[in-house]
């Protein structure tokens, strides 16, 4: 194996170098501090992934890390899936770029995590063994509903891989002067290493140590902002005011959300999204009993949090900073060299020199290989937990199991490559709410009636949810982005950006419809057995238990 | 599940207390986020003016500290829910076990 690991060191090794090879095409000064840093976390990184893969043997292993982790563990590894390279440059970009709209987005995103912890966390894990489709097929039957459940999976991580694969190439290109494709392919590589060899404790423990690095990273930049201003935020306020064209409308909420509907279905979407991403529910089968589940909610929600007070203090540093005569070097033309994403990465050059640049594109560099192994191992659960051995072969051994896991994340890591390069374009923000739509549509409603409600049989959640996902991928179609934006016709059949509130609902009523109109034999015995499954949602007694490390 | 085990613990009174202090609580934070969220959400909706209330002399408008205030709030939100799970419902469930362990 370590032959293996070797082989693919040297060929991702080789990438790297054939993009040192392109550099002046793009007119970017080599980056030493960056280069050697991005290494160690690299050569850091595997070793770990060495020592993760004595400990992954079997299924239990590789998907959950054998249930060892603990609650601390587990809340920075969640913390580290959600400040993804969408969060950490997405979000300072557009406080960049619209000021106090982008704290509105900042806000959204926390306040799905509290109703995860009142509503689902606990229920998961004393429910759910590796995937969340689990505990959506616990009393339904395992064919149709595993089978739906894979596919709302795989149609969300599939996105978000896109968009991560995307963000990293350009990212790689602007930092490194790396080809665009060499990047991408670099990524790939790295992200089939952990995965494979590691498993999910490789995956969680890439995570952790990539959250430590970003959130030191990330409050180091802004309190050397603060520092300039005496740690005064109205003198920041002030400064950054008075050098961005629109004054002090960047300090109150402006354009973002313009009408009612609009604004509560993007917050249904923010909120219910969460508690359907399929990577981050598998967090919660990697802790020992639900204990432990909810302290990682918590642990979450802290770091979280905190990231966004931290992130707006770097984005308003970005507007003071960078739009002053110092900051006239980070444009070309009047734009910022890489796109408004790289305010944050600019700013860290600004205030601490090749070196701080360095670490920040480092960390973000690996936030981005963190999140993705993550997205891999949930699409590799998906095809080779639930398709394979709940649907195509029940009969299969742990070992076969893996080794179809195995196989699984190079084929889910070849087609986020192929992907990637083919969507090269694409706006990444974009995709990402549009997997969060999808998750909130699709694999959040069925998800959630399956733990709370008695009636649930598997026509109505086959039924239902099958008519969400189609409502929720053709509202997105007829919508203004993809209907106007992109299809280039004049007006869209649907006027709003963000379909959840409708897609959530029509999801909501027509699994409720179709479990009601069901008088099978099967649908009975499936209400019966809710009384059972109630017990062991609420008290934990007959869920899996957990391995120490 | 043994249906042995199923009809012990749904006739244990403990369980009905730990599911319906569980489900209480749960819905009345989660009602309060969800207010405190849309509220704000609304207000930016349909009443963004509000928010562009400078405080004091400065140019710092009054939607800083509350964003701010919504961040901790719905941290401090969790907290309180773990320390009520992670103790007494956590005894509770412990009780129940207790109460259990013969038919196991």
């Amino acid at each position: 194996m370590l032959r293996v690991l070797a082989l693919i060191s040297i060929i991702a090794l080789s990438a790297f170098a054939a993009g040192d090879a392109s550099f002046e095409a793009t007119k970017r000064e080599l980056n030493i501090p960056a280069i050697i840093m991005f290494f160690a976390f690299i050569v850091f990184t595997l070793g770990l992934t060495v020592w993760a893969a004595r400990r992954t043997k079997s299924a239990s292993d590789f998907y959950t890390a054998g249930g060892g982790i603990t609650g601390f563990q587990n809340g920075l590894a969640i913390a580290g899936d959600y400040m993804s390279a969408a969060a950490f440059l997405g979000v300072s970009g557009l406080i960049y770029l619209k000021g106090y709209d982008g704290v509105i987005y900042a806000v959204s995103f926390l306040v799905g995590w509290p109703i995860i912890l009142f509503f689902m966390a606990e229920k998961l894990r004393n429910l759910g063994k590796f995937t969340f489709a689990d505990i959506a097929a616990y009393r339904l039957s395992q064919k149709e509903i595993r089978t739906l459940a894979a596919f709302g999976t795989l149609s969300v991580v599939v996105l978000y891989l896109i968009a991560q694969m995307v963000g990293a190439g350009k990212l790689i290109q602007v930092l490194f002067g790396m080809e665009y494709e060499f990047a991408v392919i670099l990524v790939g590589v790295m992200m089939i290493i952990y995965v494979t060899f590691g498993g999910m404790l490789a995956t969680t423990w890439v995570q952790i140590i990539k959250a430590c690095l970003l959130l030191s990273g990330v409050s180091f930049m802004a309190v050397m902002v603060l520092y300039h201003f005496n740690f005064n935020f109205e003198s920041l306020a002030v400064a950054a005011s008075e050098n961005h064209k629109d004054k002090e409308s960047i300090l109150s909420p402006g354009g973002f959300i313009s009408d009612p509907i609009s604004a509560i279905s993007l917050g249904m979407a923010l909120m219910f999204g969460t508690a359907g991403l399929p990577h981050v529910l598998m967090r919660f089968f990697t802790v020992g009993n639900a204990k432990e589940a909810r302290k990682s909610v918590v642990y979450a929600t802290g770091f979280v949090g905190y990231f966004w007070i931290i992130i707006t203090i770097v984005g308003f540093g970005a507007i003071a900073f960078l739009n002053t005569d110092a900051g006239a070097q980070y444009f070309t033309d009047g734009k910022l060299f890489g796109g408004n994403n790289m305010a944050s990465i600019h700013l860290s050059h600004m205030l601490g020199g090749n070196a701080f640049l360095g670490f920040i594109s480092a960390v973000a560099f690996a936030t981005i290989l963190a999140v993705v192994s993550g997205l891999t191992l949930s699409g590799a659960s998906a095809i080779s937990h639930d398709l394979y051995s709940n649907v195509i072969n029940p009969n299969a051994t742990d070992e076969q199991v893996v080794k179809i896991s195995r196989i699984t994340v190079v084929v889910v890591g070849f087609v986020g490559v192929l992907l990637g390069i083919a969507f090269e374009q694409q706006n990444i923000a974009y995709m990402v709410g549009l997997a969060f739509g999808i998750a909130a549509s699709a694999n959040f409603p069925i998800l959630f009636l399956s733990i709370y409600w008695r009636g649930l049989t598997t026509r109505g959640a086959f039924l239902g949810g099958l008519t969400g996902l189609i409502t929720a991928v053709t509202l997105v179609i007829v919508g203004p982005i993809v209907w106007v934006q992109i299809l280039g016709n004049e007006e869209a059949l649907f006027p709003y950006k963000h379909p959840a509130l409708f897609s959530v609902t029509v999801a909501f009523i027509s699994i409720w419809f179709f479990s009601k109109t069901d008088s099978s034999e099967r649908g009975k015995a499936e209400k019966e057995l809710f009384r059972a499954q109630n017990i062991r949602a609420n008290t934990g007694i007959g869920a899996a238990g957990a391995v120490d490390h | 599940m043994k249906d042995e085990l199923v009809e012990r613990i749904e006739n244990n009174p403990k369980y009905d207390e730990l599911v319906s202090k569980k489900n209480s609580l749960g819905i009345k934070l989660g009602i309060f986020v969800l207010v405190m969220f849309y509220a704000y959400i609304l207000t930016i909706a349909f009443n963004k003016e509000i928010l562009a209330t400078k405080i004091g002399d400065g140019v710092t408008t009054i939607a800083f500290p509350i964003a701010l205030a919504i961040l901790i709030i719905s941290f401090l939100t969790t907290l309180v829910y773990v320390k009520k799970a992670n103790g007494e419902f956590e005894d509770l469930i412990n009780d129940i076990k207790d109460d259990v362990k013969d038919v196991m």
